[in-house]
């Protein structure tokens, strides 16, 4: 219980928040990588989801790479291409990104497929054509599940980051890190109860956002 | 793979470890997700914050949680039982809403009929109602099992043994070899296991085989009939 009381000073301590090795900004670091590698890993997926949903071409490879990415061990990863890539940000990008695209692919194939055939058919008997029933049907009412798997992948991103310092990259993972080489154990606590915090933060507010692109009928 | 045929023995000792890690959380997932489940269905006010808080726990990141749980369950940092019960808590976190989910999805004739025919409570859960819910439950165990495999070489960075130490040790003695390595092993262990269970899962649910799987045209095709 002390080891946690000291964890807390340590991040209530006013001194370790500014400057480029303050929580401020290994916090906004944090955050910034998470945002960029599933933002990233969106650009490439979403239309390759929705494509696969509209379609069902090629959905059996779909569900195989989305199920299959589970096994991929993230360390592993990681340090592969720390090595491939050397130190510093570029290797932890890539990783962040391919660990991403599984779950926004997921959430956007499985988005498509779920709405409703007879809207969908309703749409195209009024004329739409295939593009403005993906666009203006299929996609808005797959939304949620999109969101779903958005979400997932920036919780596991969150937590890869973590490891991102491992290899050499900023983040909460750097106190992390430190404190394991130098024994601190209140610094690698309070580093840990940092990086919690923040994924359970984003984690709620990804539910929310769930929820608000619902249709009402869900809510 | 001459450094794997060059390293096999110490392969071998991670590989051994690494299932000694994996194997009681996948297990216990699964004996706790059962009755906490049930519970979840028996008891409407538990459903929410049962099932909203394995949802929670499942967002917490795994490197942290293996260093905040020594403070909790009062182990040493380098204990293997911290990865245990960090990964059972993630296993049951995946498991538990599928659980509660296939439970509550068994066609209530049946265990009427089974109440008719004067099975009591504790038999009619565990010989109509578990096996029922038994192709989810499977579904479940399966995913928990994969990722948990994955889960385990996180431990290694603080210096637990697994096939994740092929990691550690080969990123910083730059052994491009070990990494890939271990890489294929964790993946190839894994879907090993998931082919075990599946295999399992067809010894005691034969009748999942007997099932005729109907295509899409057939669906279409009944769709008109109706």
């Amino acid at each position: 219980m002390n080891y946690l009381l000291d964890a807390i000073a340590w991040i209530n301590d006013p001194t370790h928040w500014p400057g480029a090795n303050g929580i401020g900004v290994r916090l906004g670091e944090h955050l910034a990588y998470s945002v960029l590698g599933v933002l990233v890993a969106c650009v490439i997926a979403i239309p390759a989801g929705w494509w696969v949903g509209h379609t069902g071409r090629l959905r059996g490879l779909a569900v195989g790479i989305s199920g299959g990415a589970r096994a991929l061990p993230t360390l592993g990863l990681v340090t592969l291409l720390g090595i491939l890539f050397g130190i510093g940000l570029v290797g932890p990008m890539v990783a962040f990104i391919v660990l991403a695209l599984p779950s926004v692919l997921a959430g956007a194939y499985s988005g498509v497929e779920s709405a409703d055939k007879q809207a969908v058919d309703g749409a195209r008997a009024s004329g739409m054509t295939e593009m403005q029933v993906l666009l203006r049907v299929e996609v808005p009412l797959g939304l949620p599940l999109l969101i779903g798997g958005i979400r997932s992948a920036f919780l596991q991103v969150i937590a890869t980051a973590t490891l991102a310092a491992y290899v050499g990259a900023g983040g909460l993972g750097r106190f992390l890190f430190l404190g394991l080489k130098t024994q601190d154990y209140a610094q690698m606590l309070a580093a840990s109860l940092l990086v919690v915090a923040l994924a359970l933060v984003c984690d709620i507010a990804f539910a929310t956002a769930q929820r608000l692109a619902s249709p009402t009928r869900f809510r | 793979m001459t450094w794997l045929l060059e390293n096999l023995g110490a392969v071998a000792g991670y590989l051994a470890s690494h299932l000694t890690l994996a194997l009681p959380p996948i297990a216990l997932s699964f004996l706790l997700a059962v009755p906490l489940g049930w519970l979840a269905n028996r008891f409407r006010w538990l459903r929410t914050p049962l099932l909203t808080g394995a949802g929670l726990t499942y967002a917490i990141p795994s490197l942290p949680l293996f260093i905040v749980l020594p403070i909790i369950i009062g182990t040493q940092t380098r204990d293997p039982a911290n990865i245990i019960v960090a990964l059972t808590i993630y296993g049951l976190a995946l498991m538990l809403p599928l659980t509660a989910d296939g439970l509550r999805q068994v066609n209530p004739l049946a265990l009427d009929a089974a109440k008719a025919m004067g099975y009591p409570p504790l038999r009619r859960f565990l010989t109509v109602e578990l096996p029922l819910a038994g192709p989810t439950l499977l579904a479940g165990v399966r995913v928990v099992a994969v990722s948990t495999v994955s889960l385990v070489t996180v431990g290694a960075v603080l210096g637990i043994p697994s096939l994740g130490s092929l990691f550690t040790d080969g990123f910083q003695r730059g052994i491009l070899a070990e990494i890939v390595t271990g890489i294929i092993l964790t993946v190839v262990l894994a879907l090993l296991l998931d082919g075990l269970l599946v295999l399992l899962g067809r010894v005691l649910m034969p009748w999942t085989r007997k099932r005729p799987v109907r295509t899409q045209a057939q669906d279409a095709v009944a769709e008109v009939a109706a």
